[in-house]
């Protein structure tokens, strides 16, 4: 672009990659931000399906209501937007979580689990979500006021600081996450009902109860998520639509039930969107992920990181 | 004792005679339950039926809600003044869920299930241009909302009318003689990359070059998109003026990212008012368009010196002079677009009567007398300021604002004539037959 620019002192060679280097910058920073959006909210979906093998439509829904929720704890709290974000970060999830319980109990219960029945069941409960939704907050979009506002300014353009610091939450977030299945008991309980529900069963471990908790455990994550992304969105009650459909194709791909195999793919996934829309078109970068969906269910089923069905 | 009467008892098997009195009855309580109408006769004392299709829900429902209450308050008013040829008017509004497909059935619903003599109301372009056939199989009147090239454009049908509303491509031919004369000849295109956004890049695009300036980069944005900074870079260094038309949710992410990338050091930005309504421009990660310019049909902000219209308009319709609705600031309307409800169902009322229209059997007489319709003075049914009507185009033509942001609020800098917003076309509606 800047070698357009007349009586410009660089030959175009030089000029051309004295552009690029900016654009190449802002679309990995832009591609960065992508991954971590798309890892946080794929992270909750990704429990929910690696323990209870359930798919839960509603998961955007939860979202949506996280990032209402946030923008509603904003209006009505006091001193500024910092307080209010971390309010919200405290009762957005257990907000949240709370529906998902009584979800929990009320349907995923009664249905015994079953996968088909939980599709059907969270596709109405999606509905119902929404609905309330536009009935209670309105059908306008919502703006929430980021924590803090810097701007970091380059040479060439100018950044959020609080999209950089999305990334590095989200970062601390899918560690603490990891931390638990990985180290700790609840964890270890977690992957063994995963591994064989009647195995665990047989062992004493309360199923049910453990499902219940994952279920409350993958919806309050995805609210935190929203809470964080709102920020650089904005809330609305159509918005669950988007993370529902990106967080399944990062699932898919990483692996459905896999936790690294999300991560991985949601990295690729973002960062190859970001390149891709910068340098090409958006639309491109949509037809890839879609592709690369497609690709992996052919050649690959179980994604990249699952393991085949018992 | 037989089998059967040991599974279902006798008193709740279902006898011919049971089933027929059911059904009777569910027939009884359908002709007797809302929705449906007897229209044997139509009585000189029956009211008005005017069909609004309304987008109660979908992505244009923000917009649907102050349609309906600029709706209302008009029809009050109209009533209270006796209704239209003596006749009171009643709304039945329904819900098009802002869908192509699902608003060709609302005007279905109206023409056959709720016997209306027209409808009206639609706003967003694509719905209007999956319901515009349909009414005209009907041969309903449809009077659209909607602000889009459409009916203009000699497309859709002789049933169709924009009475009360601008279409995009008069809005732009205003805009373009300010815009080179003041802001830059070197302008950079954002639209939605949609019917709406096309109209903006074609007639824009020809507007500014009859200026003697050029279009240098058109950046079309898909309507679902969330996330805007990669777009920014396909504007070129040496850009003048950054033009903007958004639509959707995203719009105040996009204004936020605008100013993220550029900080205080950016071209001039023009931008139209559809981008923010609903919006306070007071709303946080708007700081960015301070100074900034918007065309607005109609002012949201009455300023020093509203007209009396305007005051009356704002009174009735339970909006303050911010724009936003007296019983809670926050709630900011559609103000650039809510007064074309109003004011086409004065055209309606005005065009009925003159048709001295009876009932469903005069629609082609009350299509010529929509037709007919030339000047239209500024008044407490056209607050929004006079207009003239062209018969062949079925479209209005009226008056553009420029506004420019400071202190977060719209400052009026300019109002265009009706000259300015005209354009030549060969297109007739009226040789089609009725």
């Amino acid at each position: 672009m800047a070698g357009r620019r007349p009586g410009h002192p660089f030959s175009s060679r030089t000029a051309s990659l004295l552009a690029f280097f900016p654009h190449l910058l802002l679309a990995i920073l832009e591609g960065t931000v992508a991954a971590a959006v798309l890892a946080l909210s794929a992270l909750g979906l990704s429990l929910v399906f690696g323990v209870m093998r359930v798919v839960n439509v509603a998961h955007g829904e939860f979202f949506m209501l996280g990032a209402m929720l946030a923008w509603w704890i904003a209006k009505m709290v006091p001193g500024g937007p910092a307080i209010g974000f971390v309010a919200a970060l405290v009762v957005a999830p257990l907000a949240v979580g709370a529906l998902a319980f009584i979800t929990e109990r009320l349907l995923l219960r009664r249905i015994n689990y079953d996968p088909e029945a939980t599709i059907v069941a969270t596709i109405g409960l999606m509905f119902v979500i929404q609905q309330l939704a536009l009935s209670m907050f309105g059908a306008d979009a919502k703006a929430v006021s980021a924590p803090f506002t810097y701007r970091i300014a380059l040479p060439w353009f100018g950044f959020s600081g609080y999209k950089l610091f999305v990334v590095v939450a989200s970062i601390l977030i899918l560690l603490g996450v990891w931390w638990v299945l990985a180290k700790t008991k609840w964890g270890l309980v977690m992957r063994v009902t995963q591994f064989d529900r009647e195995t665990a069963t047989a062992f004493g471990i309360p199923v049910t109860q453990v499902y219940s908790a994952v279920f409350v455990a993958g919806a309050a994550l995805v609210a935190v998520a929203a809470v964080l992304i709102v920020p650089i969105q904005q809330a609305h009650y159509l918005m669950g639509l988007d993370p529902l459909l990106m967080s399944f194709i990062v699932v898919i791909i990483g692996g459905l039930g896999s936790i690294k195999g999300s991560v991985i793919a949601a990295v690729i996934i973002g960062l190859s969107d970001g390149i891709i829309s910068m340098f090409f078109s958006p639309t491109l970068a949509s037809i890839i992920a879609t592709l690369a969906v497609a690709l992996v269910l052919v050649f690959r089923p179980q994604g990249l990181f699952g393991v085949p069905a018992r | 004792m037989s089998t059967t009467k040991l599974i279902v008892p006798e008193k709740k098997r279902i006898t011919r005679r049971s089933a027929l009195k059911l059904a009777g009855a569910g027939a009884a309580s359908m002709f007797a339950g809302p929705g449906f109408v007897r229209y044997a006769q139509a009585q000189s004392s029956e009211p008005i039926r005017i069909g609004f299709q309304v987008h109660k829900t979908g992505i244009g429902a923000a917009y649907g809600k102050w349609y309906g209450q600029t709706t209302d308050a008009a029809v009050k008013l109209i009533n209270e003044a006796g209704g239209i040829t003596g006749r009171p008017v009643e709304i039945i509004a329904e819900d098009d869920a802002t869908d192509p497909g699902r608003g060709a059935e609302v005007v279905e619903k109206f023409a056959t299930q709720h016997k209306c003599d027209v409808a009206f109301g639609t706003l967003f372009s694509h719905v209007v241009m999956g319901s515009a056939p349909r009414a005209g199989e009907l041969k309903l009147p449809y009077y659209v909302v909607s602000e889009g090239h459409h009916v203009a454009s000699g497309k859709l049908n002789r049933y169709t009318f924009q009475p009360g509303i601008t279409d995009v491509r008069s809005q732009v031919i205003a805009m373009a003689p300010w815009i080179a004369k003041n802001l830059g000849k070197k302008v950079a295109m954002i639209f939605p990359d949609f019917a709406f956004g096309y109209d903006h890049r074609d007639y824009f695009s020809a507007a500014i070059k009859a200026q003697g300036g050029e279009v240098n980069a058109l950046i079309p944005i898909p309507p679902t998109e969330t996330s805007f900074s990669r777009y920014f870079p396909q504007i070129p260094a040496d850009t003048e003026v950054i033009y903007h038309v958004m639509v959707g949710p995203a719009v105040l992410t996009f204004v936020k990212e605008l100013g993220e990338y550029y900080g205080s050091n950016h071209p001039p930005l023009f931008g139209f008012i559809d981008s923010l309504e609903a919006v306070s421009l007071k709303s946080p990660g708007l700081e960015f368009l301070e100074g900034s310019y918007f065309w607005e049909a109609y002012p949201r902000y009455a300023g020093a010196k509203p007209s009396e219209f305007d005051t009356f308009y704002r009174g009735k319709v339970g909006v303050d002079q911010y724009g936003a609705s007296v019983s809670d600031a926050n709630d900011v309307s559609t103000y650039s677009h809510m007064f074309g409800c109003w004011e086409t169902l004065y055209i309606i009322k005005q065009a009925m009567e003159a048709a001295g229209y009876k009932g469903p059997d005069d629609r082609a007489k009350l299509i010529e007398a929509t037709e007919a319709i030339t000047t239209i003075p500024e008044g407490n049914e056209h607050p929004q300021g006079d207009k003239v009507f062209n018969g062949k185009l079925h479209q209005v033509f009226g008056h553009q604002n420029i506004t420019q942001v400071k202190g977060g609020l719209g400052e009026l800098v300019y109002r265009t004539t009706i000259e300015e917003g005209l354009y030549d076309s060969t297109e007739d509606y009226t040789k089609m037959a009725l």
